[in-house]
């Protein structure tokens, strides 16, 4: 019911579309009460199906129901319930200051849902990635389309024969299917996109949605550096391992948009780093099963062609080994590869973790002025003109110290790249609402210098309005009411 | 065309090498800019009058109080609040990563790009630049060509009073402006037509380069009966003729009222008319002119149009060499003329009416959303249900356009009016980046139920964690893993 059937995408979506508009225009959607229970049939949805949500995960990346929940199912609880608490307030419209000038007036600031919006979600994070954005959608009132990604095919089913059952069928569909499928939907008026995904899939979405002036938040790769300083206690140093692990590995083997994708570390501290990160590696990862697989054969391919590069593969100090019947590849350590490979140009999204040396910490920040902004910089630090300079002298979408990852779970923070779009708590709703300023005026006092025919007296009443002059003005309005 | 090109490389070299020196950034340098602003239009004002007539015939108090002054407001107010708006806003962090502590920072986005429009060609094309400034970036600013005296002005005075090596006007038509465009910006801002928008935004798009787009719409005003008429009709009329001759584009479109009310309304706006403007409008210096000879072609076609001609309640008379059209009012012209299918964005105000004025909310929905919405009544139901019901940029009760001259509320469209919004701190905020910045000060509270290897007992952990359990949060907090030592 909730999936669009065949014969609909054969013709391109205009049915679902009017259909979805007629239900947005019944107005049902933008009663509270609605949107709260469509974020109450979430968290049930992600309470009773949790266990279906990790077979589906397991299946399509070989995720680890520990890191399943950790990841998406666990903060997503949180996050809808956090909604469900925050929403009468979110909603609320806000009193806005206004002139004495203007008096009486009153003016408001008034969210209102943007109408009909489309989500894609990306495969890696398959669940987070499309309810994080549906809950922030349905908080703020509209009617939504998710498109789940084709690659995470148990994933996409999961979300299709769900979601009709757990929320209002008629105002949340699920269509899936593959490019031609994505491509179509955005010949098609939407009032917002989200994208989660590659910037060449990114830059396609904005071109089509800018033939209907559609506004689309892009949520894009990049490459998450790591800035690793000395630490003094060994107790700090093993924590930063333990969280630079977590970061890279453990979160879907490194095919996650905020994994830490390669370091930067002084020449001196680098072997040191490099025994712990290899001991590290060898006590948490006792069996294959606590790694994540790679997504399919073309990441698989991708990811061994970065080693194909022989200057590449000779900086190799940890790992290396590949396994195509199963699609894994063990944790693995590069020292120093030239910075001009694919493995340091390219965005990694995998177990591969370039270290690249510096003569003093401080040069990794010159390092990271010369590359693209990335969505994330990492610095585990104790050193706090160092921590200040990077927020200074970088620009990435979130600066995180001494640790990784946790800022996607605490959503009192935007998440989000340069410029594009910001998610999470307040912001999800945000993201999907439109401020109206409304401006109420009565029709008591009237400054006739408002009007034309204009003269030098008038001119000057108005110089004194706004230089808020009030006292002046009201002076020179008694002076001219005879 | 390749001397368009050069020159639009060229600026952009320069003020990336000028942004990257980190000039910007320090608020001395914003506040300068600022002041330097505030002093052009203090100075420059005979001057910036004489360009706004030459290219529209703007009457002096136009000029004064709907372009001038409201650079100048816009330059306080960011004086006033340039600090507390760069001052990073602490946040909560919660017992989910502590202790940490978490704060959000304003950065600016670089090097932007702001391409202006031609009714209000020294306020739309600075109001912008305002909040580019504020905000820490260097900035192109690219005037309309359709108001050549203002855009020549600007190129000429900007240098003199803020930074030029962080500040560049760039002049030119189509052939600039496509060569600006083709570039990467770290923001594009755009005011104008919802066509052009369409263009940039696909720009933009290539080097996913974000956009503000205050575009425009047909702003209904809807007229019910139990008003103040008198007030009401010179409201509707300062927001129509008063604003550059209705060539604004927040002015009132068209009306729509009940079939009972309309000949009271058309009365007393004919009375009002009569008084702003004298018997002879075409002659009167408080009304703009239309700004080249297309638009009044365009609109005198909308006139001429033969469903619409018999129409014409008051006015239509125009004088082409003057490139002057009269206030005209049009009653019941058909929903499907070409005057009320697109933007009319002159001084032509057809008035559509309906039986109860309910009905006129089928009326504003079954268009596009516009960038301002008004309503004229005094019925609070009336007034809650168009608040609910009517999404627009922006809307008012009981009077037109003023709206945009209170810097606490967003101005911008939705939908095909626009994307984005600015004035006051939404002009900092359209121009910045808020950087979240999560600091995990100490290295306790390491949570080895994070990591493999992975166990049910540390799901258990996990699953109290992320509920706020207490218990959960102290075994997380000591490092423990509910079983055997990992």
């Amino acid at each position: 019911m909730g999936s669009v059937p065949e014969e609909e995408k054969a013709l391109g979506f205009g049915g679902l579309v009017s259909d979805l508009r007629e239900v947005y225009e019944s107005g049902r959607t933008q009663d509270l009460e609605w949107r709260q229970s469509q974020l109450r049939g979430l968290v049930r949805l992600l309470v009773e199906k949790e266990e279906e949500i990790f077979d589906a995960l397991h299946e399509d990346l070989g995720k680890h129901r520990v890191e399943a929940f950790r990841d998406e199912v666990g903060v997503l609880k949180k996050s809808v319930v956090d909604k469900l608490q925050n929403l009468k307030n979110w909603a609320a419209p806000e009193k806005a200051h206004t002139p004495l000038v203007a008096f009486p007036a009153t003016a408001l600031v008034v969210p209102e849902p943007l109408g009909v919006v489309l989500i894609y979600s990306c495969w890696n994070l398959p669940i987070g990635l499309a309810l994080e954005p549906l809950s922030g959608a349905l908080a703020a009132g509209n009617v939504v389309v998710v498109k789940p990604s084709e690659l995470a095919p148990s994933t996409s089913a999961f979300l299709a024969a769900n979601l009709p059952k757990f929320l209002d069928s008629k105002a949340v569909k699920v269509v899936e299917g593959g490019p031609e499928v994505g491509d179509k939907l955005m010949d098609h008026p939407w009032d917002k996109v989200l994208f989660t995904g590659s910037s060449r899939v990114g830059r396609l979405i904005m071109t089509k949605a800018a033939k209907h002036l559609t506004p689309v938040a892009l949520e894009l790769g990049s490459k998450c550096p790591c800035i690793v300083d000395w630490l003094d206690s060994n107790r700090d140093s093993q924590v930063a391992v333990n969280r630079i692990i977590g970061a890279k590995w453990s979160t879907c083997s490194g095919q996650a948009c905020i994994a830490i994708d390669y370091l930067l570390v002084e020449e001196e501290f680098a072997p040191i780093l490099i025994e712990m990160l290899k001991s590290t590696l060898e006590r948490f990862f006792t069996r294959p099963e606590y790694m994540a697989r790679i997504l399919n054969e073309k990441h698989f391919q991708r990811l061994s062609g970065f080693l194909a590069d022989r200057r590449v593969a000779s900086s190799v100090v940890h790992g290396g080994h590949f396994n195509p019947k199963t699609l894994s590849i063990e944790p693995t350590l590069v020292l120093n590869p030239p910075l001009d490979s694919d493995i340091m140009t390219e965005e990694i999204f995998g177990p591969l973790l370039p270290i690249i040396t510096v003569k003093k910490i401080e040069d990794s920040i010159k390092f990271l002025k010369s590359k693209p902004k990335p969505l994330a910089i990492y610095a585990f630090t104790r050193n706090e003109k160092l921590k200040q300079r990077i927020i200074d002298e970088t620009s990435s979408g979130s600066v995180t110290f001494n640790d990784a990852i946790v800022q996607y779970g605490l959503d009192s923070i935007p998440f989000g790249g340069v410029g594009f779009g910001q998610y999470h708590g307040k912001y999800s709703f945000e993201m999907f609402s439109h401020k109206k300023a409304v401006l109420k005026r009565s029709f008591l006092i009237e400054f006739m210098f408002r009007y034309p025919p204009w003269d030098e007296i008038k001119i000057g009443m108005l110089r004194r309005v706004y230089q808020f002059d009030y006292v002046s003005l009201f002076l020179a309005i008694i002076g001219l009411r005879r | 065309m390749d001397a368009a090109v050069a020159a639009a490389a060229e600026a952009r070299e320069r003020l990336r090498a000028s942004f990257a020196s980190g000039r910007t950034r320090p608020a001395a340098w914003r506040e300068a800019q600022l002041r330097g602003l505030l002093r052009m239009a203090a100075e420059m004002e005979d001057d910036i009058c004489a360009a706004l007539r030459a290219d529209l015939a703007k009457p002096q108090t136009e000029s004064y109080v709907h372009e001038i002054s409201l650079v100048t407001t816009s330059c306080k107010f960011a004086l006033k609040n340039l600090k507390k708006w760069m001052k990073p806003q602490k946040v909560p962090s919660r017992l989910l990563t502590f202790p940490s502590t978490a704060r959000v920072a304003a950065e600016p986005l670089g090097v932007v790009l702001v391409v202006s429009a031609w009714n209000y060609p020294f306020l739309l094309a600075i109001d912008p630049v305002v909040g580019a400034i504020a905000a820490g970036n260097a900035v192109v600013l690219k005037p309309s060509e359709v108001a050549p005296a203002t855009s020549s002005l600007l190129a000429d005075l900007l240098p003199r009073y803020v930074d030029a090596s962080c500040v560049r006007v760039v002049q030119g038509g189509i052939p600039e402006t496509t060569a600006l465009l083709e570039l990467k910006w770290d923001k594009i801002f755009y005011t104008g037509n919802s066509k052009v928008g369409r263009i940039v935004m696909s720009y933009a798009a290539k080097h996913l380069t974000p956009v503000v787009l205050e575009l425009g719409g047909k702003c209904p005003v809807v007229v019910d009966s139990n008003v103040n008429l008198h007030v009401a009709a010179k409201r509707i009329a300062a927001g129509k003729w008063g604003c550059n001759s209705g060539q604004a584009c927040i002015s009132p479109d068209y009306i729509v009222t009940t079939k009972s009310f309309a000949p009271k309304l058309l009365e007393s706006l004919k009375k009002v008319l009569g008084k702003f403007y004298g018997q002879d409008p075409l002659r009167s210096p408080d009304l703009s002119r239309i700004v080249n000879s297309n638009h009044f072609n365009r609109l005198r076609g909308l006139m001429d149009d033969e469903t619409v001609a018999g129409k014409i309640a008051f006015g239509g008379q125009s004088d082409e060499q003057q490139l002057r059209i009269a206030p005209t009012l049009l009653l019941d012209v058909p929903l499907d003329s070409a005057i009320m299918k697109e933007e009319i964005f002159g001084p032509l105000l057809p008035i559509i009416t309906v039986d109860k004025i309910g009905e006129s909310f089928a009326v504003i929905n079954s268009m596009t959303k516009p960038l301002a919405a008004y309503l004229f009544t005094n019925d609070s139901r009336l007034k809650q249900q168009f608040e609910r019901d009517i999404s627009a940029g922006g809307m008012i009760f009981n009077d037109t356009g003023i709206h945009l001259t209170n810097p606490h509320l967003p101005f911008g469209g939705v939908g095909e009016s626009g994307m984005g919004a600015y004035h006051g701190a939404f002009s900092f905020d359209a121009f910045t980046h808020r950087k979240a910045v999560l600091d995990r000060s100490s290295f306790l509270g390491e949570a080895r139920a994070r990591y493999p290897p992975y166990t049910p007992a540390k799901l258990s952990i996990l699953r109290g964690v992320l509920k706020g359990n207490p218990m959960a949060m102290v075994q997380a907090a000591v490092g423990c893993t509910g079983g055997r030592r990992a």
